[in-house]
């Protein structure tokens, strides 16, 4: 009989400990997917992050390190400069790349580090207990915005994968959510695409992904999807950001 | 081999590459920036040798911790205010159980302070630092050729005990030049299953200090004690000088024992009996060889470039042993001999002056 | 034995580099040596010091606070400097541009007109080479063909006029002082 679904061999025989309807558990699923297509596995390292997914070791299996909150890119860094040839994922949630860990983040984008970032934006500090977030939208509301987030006092949701696209050392990134089938494949393609930019030496490359996070939105998995497609998106709009080989890529075949 | 010329700072570069050192990442900060200047001149000369001026202390150490992990000697270097922000890294060092090597070349503090030598950060670099139980090894050098010399055992026994070492000197011995005979590096034994490089085919590996299990968690503080057990009952040292008829001990390390011994010659020639007793490796700190001296001697003076820190550990060594005097230049002030012979000649002389620290 | 000297200036007088080749000069001389340059802030604002310990002992502090030597090439660095020196120490003076009279007088003053020398000689470059002659002749620290030696290898220059000519700036300013 042809086996048609299962377990990844990036992955451990782990049940997640995620929350149902989280968006880690797919996003997950995703990256070992792709690490299994590419025929990685032997010469990945992963760095989870703190939050959530502070345990991604116990799922990804291939060779882990933990980062210190934020510190990812730059740990990924000391990794990719004495490793070149190996390939270097860093997984950071929204509090780790765009509040404490933004210089971090950005510096290594900026230097065009060959690694690839995984950040999964869910808006919301999901393993203290829903606390706001740099990526928090207007008006939402969380343990430490009660009232909804207010500009006044809290500033704005930032965008830092438009910011991350300013800078000449990214190669690619692209915006996915996990909301859908159609959603979850085209996360994949991204995925995908960013490992591939990296072992092909492209540079910098992120995807962000907008994950649900029903627990600290106090929504149904179903709610918390829709809440992604109906708000989430209007404040982070999807697709591609940039992509600067496939936009070289044009220009020669243009030039030819 | 040659006697060359060369500044504290370039001297803990030159000896890092030496020993094998590939990786160094800093952010300036006077007065260790000749060293990642050497670095970005010569580290980058060797194959493999991979020098980043990070955006941060913190991402520096940060980049440490990975380089570590991928099997290279890795270092990075910084002073005072720099060395606060990296206790992040160097506690995650500690606890993932890495190598790495962190230069400190004390300046005046708290605070910004200013750029003058110092030894304010005694207790910080012996007592921990960062957060959680753990201890790293500090070496303090006195001179510029002790400079070099420790640089290479700091990256040997950051292999050996899986531990951060970090060298404890101050901006003075970072940027006087003394002349100076490099050692030759004994080859590195670190076994490549502490490296992380990919699963390659076997089992993937894990690096984290994540431990959330309580029960699990103090399993690990405890082996970690019992490595550091082992540190401080192998790997002590100190210098003692003119302590054989010693009458009275100054107990002094880095800058200020070089400002000691000068003292001591003068006393010397007035006919009083001083010597020193000169911690070289200051976590662990020599307890039993001052117990040894203490076994002699009643009265020691403990001096130093602060407001009383090692101080803390001579009263722990000695208590109820002997009378026990301090003097202290605080703030980046450098004492000179004369100053400190004065001080000692009164103390000498009045000796229930040396019990005025104690409870 | 133990001899401290400060060279004190504007920064691009070759305050430093006189001070490292004495230093490097004692070492080859086999004595203990330190060279301590003033660094960070204090160097920002275009004066440079540096402070050379010379002593056949161990040596203890890199910091003179009372140096039996100072040479100063500028005013600003001589008012600043004159008062640390030992009593019965040796004070050097540029005097081609210094016009002002110390206010020691209980140390041995020297006035060196370096400009109008090295002008004489032909190189401008040579002014603190015509120093140091004058320096070793007063404090014999160190055998003036160690010192020459140590020129040499400190500007790494082969060529042989340049070695030439920083031979005859010593000798002139050797022969300079009686």
């Amino acid at each position: 009989m042809k086996k048609v679904f299962g377990r990844p061999l990036s992955m451990k025989n782990n049940p997640f400990h995620y929350c149902a309807g989280c968006g880690h558990s797919t996003a997950h699923r995703l990256i070992a997917e792709v690490i299994d297509e590419l025929g990685i596995r032997d010469i990945t390292i992963g760095l989870p992050p703190a939050g959530c997914a502070v345990l991604a070791y116990n799922y990804f299996d291939v060779d882990m390190i933990e980062a210190q909150h934020g510190r990812g890119p730059a740990t990924a860094t000391g990794l990719k400069r004495i490793l070149p040839d190996r390939i270097i994922f860093s997984y950071q949630g929204d509090g780790d790349l765009a509040a404490i860990g933004t210089a971090e983040s950005f510096h290594a984008a900026n230097r065009g580090e060959n690694i690839t970032v995984i950040f999964i934006n869910n808006a919301v500090y999901g393993m203290t207990g829903g606390q706001m977030a740099p990526t928090s939208t207007l008006g939402q509301k969380t343990t430490t915005s009660p009232t909804g987030r207010n500009t006044t006092l809290d500033g704005y949701p930032i965008m830092m994968s438009d910011v991350l696209a300013m800078l000449p050392g990214t190669a690619y990134i692209e915006r996915c959510t996990v909301t859908t089938p159609a959603n979850i494949i085209k996360a994949k393609k991204a995925i995908r695409k960013a490992f591939q930019y990296q072992i092909d030496g492209e540079g910098f490359s992120m995807v962000e992904i907008l994950s649900p996070c029903p627990t600290n939105w106090k929504m149904s998995p179903v709610e918390a999807c829709r809440w992604i497609d109906e708000v989430m998106t209007k404040q982070f709009p999807l697709g591609v950001i940039k992509d600067r080989p496939a936009q070289e890529k044009k220009r020669e075949q243009k030039g030819n | 081999m040659n006697k060359v010329l060369m500044q504290g700072n370039k001297i803990i570069g030159e000896a890092a590459i030496r020993a094998g050192c590939r990786f160094y990442a800093g952010y300036p900060i006077t007065p260790q920036n000749e060293l990642p200047e050497y670095m970005a001149e010569n580290l980058r000369k060797i194959e493999g040798g991979v020098f980043v001026q990070s955006e941060s202390e913190l991402a520096a150490i940060h980049m440490v911790i990975g380089a570590s992990a991928a099997g290279a000697r890795a270092m990075t270097s910084s002073s005072s205010p720099g060395i606060s922000l990296k206790q992040e890294g160097i506690s995650s060092l500690a606890a993932c159980e890495l190598p790495a090597v962190i230069v400190n070349m004390m300046r005046g503090g708290p605070g910004l302070g200013n750029i003058s030598p110092s030894q304010g950060d005694y207790l910080q670099a012996t007592k921990g630092g960062g957060h959680g139980d753990y201890h790293i090894i500090v070496l303090g050098p006195a001179s510029v050729q002790e400079i070099a010399d420790l640089t290479m055992d700091a990256f040997d026994l950051a292999d050996e005990y899986r531990t951060p070492v970090m060298i404890l000197a101050d901006g003075m011995l970072g940027q006087m030049m003394e002349p100076v005979v490099f050692k030759k590096p004994k080859p590195r034994n670190y076994p490549e299953k502490f490296m992380m490089k990919g699963a390659g085919g076997g089992k993937s590996k894990i690096i984290r200090g994540l431990i959330l299990d309580p029960l699990d968690m103090e399993e690990h503080i405890w082996k970690l004690k019992r490595k550091y057990q082992m540190i401080a009952e192998k790997e002590c040292r100190y210098e003692l000088y003119e302590t054989n008829d010693a009458e009275l001990i100054l107990v002094a390390y880095g800058t200020s024992s070089r400002i000691a011994k000068g003292a001591i010659k003068r006393l010397r020639n007035e006919g009083l009996r001083v010597g020193l007793f000169r911690p070289i490796t200051l976590w662990p700190f020599p307890a039993e060889g001052l117990r040894e001296l203490a076994k002699k001697v009643e009265n020691f003076l403990v001096f130093e470039m602060s407001a009383g820190q090692m101080l803390e550990d001579v009263l722990l060594a000695l208590k109820g042993k002997a009378r026990i005097g301090f003097h202290g230049r605080p703030g980046g002030v450098v004492p000179t001999p004369a100053e400190l012979s004065n001080v000692v000649l009164r103390k000498y002389n009045r000796k229930d002056g040396l019990t005025e620290i104690e409870e | 034995m133990l001899v401290k000297t400060i060279f004190c200036g504007f920064g691009g007088q070759g305050v430093l580099m006189m001070g490292y080749t004495l230093a490097n000069g004692g070492m080859n001389a086999g004595f203990n040596v330190t060279y301590l340059p003033s660094y960070g802030a204090e160097v920002r604002g275009g004066t440079a010091n540096c402070t050379v310990v010379i002593s056949d002992e161990e040596i203890a502090s890199p910091i003179a606070s009372n140096p039996e030597n100072i040479i100063a090439l500028n005013t600003p660095s001589l008012m600043a400097f004159q008062n640390r020196a030992a009593s019965g120490g040796n004070l050097f003076i540029n005097s081609s541009i210094i016009s002002i009279e110390p206010t020691r007088h209980d140390i041995r003053v020297f006035k060196i007109p370096l400009a109008d020398i090295a002008e004489k000689l032909g190189d401008k470059r040579t002014a603190n080479t015509v120093m140091m002659g004058a320096f070793m002749k007063i404090t014999g620290l160190i055998p003036p063909d160690i010192f020459l030696k140590s020129i040499e290898s400190v500007m790494g220059s082969k060529k042989k006029e340049v070695v030439e000519m920083n031979r005859r700036a010593f000798e002139v300013g050797f022969d300079f002082l009686k």
